[in-house]
């Protein structure tokens, strides 16, 4: 009986525990295998994309650390057979680097100081206040990041021309601060409106003031936001290049960008090895910097897209 | 509870103090350094000049500043500051610079990048400024290239064939016959060495177009190619008669019909084409003299090369468009200028430039010296060929710039690729060429 039931018993639910996982696994082995693929898939282009992107940066590391003779191979090697720090040297010994590395850092340092500071209150009205006239304004913002370089820089010439502000670093200053301040505003609304508005309200309740409220509430909340921003305008200005060619004359006050120009001839020609090596040198900041900061901006960008 | 978004009253004053600390710490700091342009300025007398040299190799940068030491040294009264420029940046700069009131006041650059500045008023008229030892030891033909309505613009002071750069020992084993500048090859003869030089996937010659316009138009000189003619009023008219059509038609074949040149190195710039010519895959690459220094650096060791002359047609001539010396028109001290520029040019340091770029000087002197004539590295070849160099045809033509990115450079690239034919080209570079001209000369 018990032989029975059991195999009666037995029975039913072998039959339901070799059909029950059988029908499940036919219908989810297909997607399942699918699923899979995909995702192998998605990897296999992701990876495909970053080698595309790794690429130039790879290709200049390389270059930096090979002998003339290597640059001239028609089958070149990733890996130098005779790398060499010869490139640096050449490269330092010909151009004033140091100096043009000081004037991209103060640029680039001022004008990120003084786009944040001026972002950041404005990024607060604009998320903060929606009337009509914010909405046009952000609007504005929005729309002046389509402007070309080239739409902009004479009628900017022509401006500081009249100021006496070509050939000042000043003037440079104030050109990097336009520049970055539009898309210092986007990202830093984005960020405020991410700050609940709930949390400025209880201290409100608390008896916090407007002003105590922004620094004790709203500031410290921002914080991340407001490095990553600021990050952000400083590698902008870093890397920039054409405005500092146009506006810059004196030698002495060259950045970076400009000088690594001077390691090049006429009809394409160049000084390939020490290019390599000083422009290696002027990517590692934005590199060390865009790594730190890379998910701010990110956050920084999505933050206030979605309404939670 | 209401939703009171209405500002509290602020404390302007500390916000207020905040920003004006925080705007005026770097407003301070950049003070020092926001000066304008100083150059105008004597102190005691002194006079201070800014001279922006385009000078980029090691050994030329070098040359460069040692001159510009050895005069500040010889000339406290008048004191010259290095300023470093870049020749693909140079024309956008200098444009700047003219229109800023901000000009270097003198100016490296070449003949075929001053028209719009001479033009324009933007460069001081040389003529009368020029020291007879100067005018005298720079060939007519030099300053030529750089004369505009008559004036001239800038000081041409060092020049390059374009020459070819060929693999000795293919040669050899070919049993072609080695052009000298004295027993050139024809163009036909080039056409059947390269040929000659094909064997399966390696072709006889490397034709780098990646600019094909200078290139064609210069060595178009050889046979009586002008292409742009002055008409008595001052108009330029474009042609593309016959002997216009010979090397551009030589190449085309070559690259089309014989298959003797390699169509993968129709858009690459010189460099691009080396790492082929030394691992053999061609027997010869026309480029300019001054490649040779890449070639010395790169080399293999044991890479058996040397220099050839450009074929000939029916003269050996060739455009040229030499780097020039000028002096902006706003320089207060065109006198003082002038002397520096006489002294950087003086035979012996003129040499040291050549040298230094591995270029040819266009002094008469200069050319005389050892180092020049010398079998090392071919300089005797160059130097022989010197005397063919004259005034690339097109560079004093308003309107040029905009005829060869628009018109030539397009046409030509399609010809030598062999997608349109030579009546088609003809019809571009001449049909729509004058159009582009005729604006210019209205």
């Amino acid at each position: 009986m018990s032989g029975s039931e059991s195999s009666g018993t037995g029975n039913a639910p072998t039959a339901r525990r070799h059909t029950a996982p059988t029908r499940p696994r036919r219908r989810g082995a297909a997607p399942y295998a699918r699923r899979t693929a995909t995702r192998a898939g998605q990897y296999t282009a992701l990876l495909a994309y970053l080698v595309f992107l790794a690429f130039p940066f790879l290709w200049l590391l390389s270059t930096a650390f090979k002998p003339p003779r290597e640059l001239g191979s028609l089958h070149p090697t990733w890996i130098p057979e005779a790398p060499t720090l010869e490139n640096f040297r050449q490269a330092f010994a010909q151009q004033p680097l140091p100096a043009a590395a000081a004037n991209s850092l103060l640029a680039a340092a001022v004008s990120a100081l003084i786009a944040i500071v001026l972002a950041t209150p404005m990024a607060y009205v604009l998320a903060r206040y929606r009337t009509r006239l914010s909405r046009a304004a952000t609007g504005w913002v929005v729309i002046s990041q389509a402007f070309p370089l080239v739409l902009v820089i004479i009628p900017l010439f022509l401006i500081l021309k009249g100021l006496h502000l070509v050939d000042s670093r000043i003037g440079l200053i104030l050109v990097y601060v336009v520049w970055s301040l539009p898309f210092a505003l986007w990202m830093l609304t984005g960020y405020v409106r991410a700050v609940p508005p709930e949390l400025e309200e209880a201290a409100a309740v608390d008896g916090a003031g407007r002003l105590r409220t922004l620094v004790s509430v709203t500031a410290p909340l921002l914080a991340p936001g407001i490095v990553a921003t600021a990050l952000f305008a400083f590698i902008t200005a870093w890397n920039e290049f054409f405005f500092a060619l146009v506006l810059l004359k004196s030698p002495g006050k060259q950045t970076l960008p400009v000088v690594l120009t001077h390691f090049l001839g006429t009809e394409g020609v160049a000084d390939l090895g020490p290019l390599a090596a000083a422009a290696l040198l002027a990517t590692l900041p934005s590199l060390l910097l865009f790594a730190v900061i890379q998910r701010r901006i990110t956050g920084g960008m999505l933050a206030g897209a979605v309404k939670n | 509870m209401g939703h009171d978004h209405t500002p509290a009253p602020p404390a302007r004053f500390t916000r207020r103090g905040l920003l004006a600390a925080t705007a005026a710490l770097p407003a301070a700091a950049l003070l020092p350094g926001c000066s304008g342009d100083r150059r105008r300025r004597t102190s005691g007398g002194r006079i201070t000049l800014r001279f922006q040299s385009l000078a980029w190799q090691q050994d030329s940068l070098k040359a460069n500043k040692q001159l510009v030491a050895e005069w500040n040294r010889q000339h406290p009264e008048i004191q010259v500051q290095y300023v470093q420029g870049a020749w693909p940046t140079v024309h956008d700069q200098l444009l700047t610079s003219f229109e800023g009131g901000e000009a270097p006041d003198i100016i490296h650059d070449a003949t075929d990048d001053l028209a719009d500045f001479a033009y324009g008023g933007d460069l001081a008229d040389l003529t009368a400024l020029l020291p007879p030892r100067l005018r005298r030891d720079i060939p007519q033909r030099s300053w030529q290239t750089a004369t505009f309505d008559g004036r001239i613009h800038g000081v041409p002071f060092l020049q390059e064939p374009r020459v070819l750069i060929a693999n000795r020992a293919k040669l050899h084993r070919s049993g072609v016959r080695l052009p000298t500048p004295e027993d050139p090859w024809t163009w036909e003869e080039f056409a059947q060495a390269a040929q000659r030089l094909t064997r399966g996937t390696d072709h006889g010659v490397a034709w780098p177009l990646k600019e094909p316009v200078s290139a064609t138009l210069n060595l178009a000189l050889s046979t009586g190619g002008r292409m742009f003619h002055r008409h008595p009023d001052g108009t330029v008219e474009v042609r593309f008669d016959a002997v216009d059509q010979v090397v551009p038609r030589t190449i085309h074949d070559q690259v089309n019909v014989d298959r003797s040149a390699s169509r993968t190195t129709l858009g690459m710039g010189g460099s691009d084409t080396l790492p082929g010519f030394f691992a053999g895959r061609c027997a010869m690459v026309p480029l300019g003299f001054s490649y040779r220094q890449q070639i010395v650096q790169q080399a293999p060791k044991g890479f058996d090369w040397t220099v050839l002359p450009a074929p000939k047609g029916s003269a050996l001539d060739q455009g040229v468009s030499p780097q020039t010396l000028s002096i902006a028109e706003d320089c207060p001290h065109k006198e003082a200028a002038m002397a520096f520029i006489d002294f950087f040019l003086r035979p012996p340091n003129m040499v040291r430039l050549a040298l230094g770029d591995w270029l040819l000087p266009t002094g008469r002197e200069a050319l005389r010296h050892p180092a020049l004539r010398a079998a090392r590295y071919d300089w005797a070849t160059g130097t022989a060929l010197a005397s063919t160099l004259r005034s690339a045809p097109a560079q004093s033509v308003r309107g040029y710039p905009e005829w060869k990115d628009k018109v030539a450079t397009p046409g030509l690239q399609e010809y030598y690729s062999g997608a349109i034919d030579l009546n088609t080209l003809k019809k571009r570079l001449v049909g729509d060429g004058n159009l582009v001209l005729a604006r210019y000369q209205r």
